[in-house]
């Protein structure tokens, strides 16, 4: 109860749609937390930007590895037509930084999970299952949408919860203050509806 | 004295998708081995630790992304004051900023992964996320398609061009790192007091 209070503080705060949260179905606390504390870890992606813009020359991004393989298969359907849309004439498909840098990031996650004895080896997450039931081709649906939302938006503000979120953000670039505010707000905008309606 | 090897024409004319330099390519790879593994560790690749987020329950994404920004802020600073690094600026655009950034969470919703995280999360097992991905790439294409039509429009709306907070408030750079990294920390410390996850 005590944690209640300033957490509907918070949220009314926040944003008026959290009113909604006065008494939720579902606690998303009740699930396994997080193996490391998130300062160890967000020091470490701090530290680690400073790495990428060192010896990379590049902020940390991983939204661009999905326009990268849009590209790629385009090129194998219709090379003339991909080459000629404006995104990919300024942003050619190539195998580059950002390419590798998310194939090497599943495999970091990989490596962490599986040190971690956190491997899941599931289709639907427990906390999807409790509100949603045991449908997968829901679960599939649902996300295929909303991914392709995602990139559409990341693509039009210019990044992700990387791009802009982290790395645009510690530069005090004005545009990524903007738009991860924008994120957050969406995204708790349709959440709060998702599972508490 | 001709050497051989340089004296053969190589050519990447040929090859469909042009592939960078191998140092290029080395760093993307260890850094994104780094990005997983951190991000796994951090459980920002489980479904209901998001989730939780956008419910306003469990605040870990935000705790890291906020320690990120204050740790990457300075030294990236410091770094660029030494002209050690480049900053890289995505440009302010208000309208595309904003609008982007609200699908951006509409689908963060959706998906429950981000596109760094929902590859952390394919690492981990949790298979869910290829949904997502494949959605990721589908809605690259898409505003790649429309691209041309969208520069001409929204991305014209409100177009501010590079554009940093100490530009924006004319004040020095270091002076806007001290203030931010003292208010984000005075949040943290904030958000740890009221939500202890």
């Amino acid at each position: 109860m005590s944690r209640l209070i300033p957490s509907a503080v918070v949220s009314l705060a926040l944003f008026p749609l959290a009113a909604w949260a006065g008494e939720p179905a579902i606690d998303a606390r009740i699930y396994s937390g997080p193996a490391w504390s998130p300062y160890i870890v967000g020091t470490g992606i701090g530290v680690l930007s400073w790495l990428t813009f060192y010896f990379s020359d590049k902020p940390i991004g991983a939204s661009t590895f999905y326009a990268r393989v849009a590209g790629f298969i385009g090129k194998l359907f219709s090379k003339r037509h991909t080459e000629s849309l404006p995104y990919f004439k300024e942003n050619p498909p190539r195998i580059g930084w950002e390419f590798v840098f998310v194939l090497a990031t599943i495999a970091g996650g990989f490596l962490a999970a599986w040190t971690g004895g956190e491997f899941e080896n599931e289709w639907l997450s427990p906390m999807w299952k409790a509100r949603f039931g045991d449908s997968i081709a829901l679960r599939a649906a649902v996300a295929l949408g909303g991914g392709v939302v995602m990139a559409f938006g990341a693509r039009l503000a210019g990044g992700c919860t990387s791009g802009h979120g982290i790395s645009g953000t510690m530069q005090l670039n004005v545009a990524s203050w903007i738009a991860v505010i924008c994120f957050f707000i969406g995204g708790i905008a349709v959440a709060i509806p998702l599972f508490f309606l | 004295m001709i050497d051989p090897g340089k004296a053969v024409k190589t050519t990447h004319a040929e090859q469909p998708w042009p592939v960078a330099s191998p140092g290029k390519l080395i760093g993307g790879v260890i850094f994104g081995l780094m990005f997983g593994f951190l991000l796994q560790k951090g459980g920002v690749g489980k479904y209901h630790i998001l989730l939780g987020q956008l419910l306003l329950q469990d605040w870990t994404v935000v705790k890291i992304m906020m320690t990120a920004v204050v740790v990457g802020m300075v030294g990236i600073f410091v770094l660029n004051h030494f002209a050690k690094i480049n900053l890289h600026l995505k440009p302010t655009k208000l309208a595309s900023n904003i609008i982007g950034g609200l699908l951006f969470g509409a689908g963060f919703a959706l998906i429950g992964y981000c596109p760094g995280t929902g590859a952390v999360a394919l690492g981990q097992g949790s298979w869910d996320a290829l949904f997502g991905m494949v959605g990721l790439v589908a809605g690259s294409w898409l505003y790649a398609e429309l691209s041309g039509t969208l520069k001409k429009s929204v991305e014209k709306w409100g177009d501010l061009g590079k554009l940093t907070l100490p530009d924006a408030l004319h004040i020095p750079a270091g002076v806007v790192v001290a203030i931010m990294a003292v208010l984000l920390t005075g949040v943290l410390f904030a958000l740890e007091r009221f939500f202890p996850r």
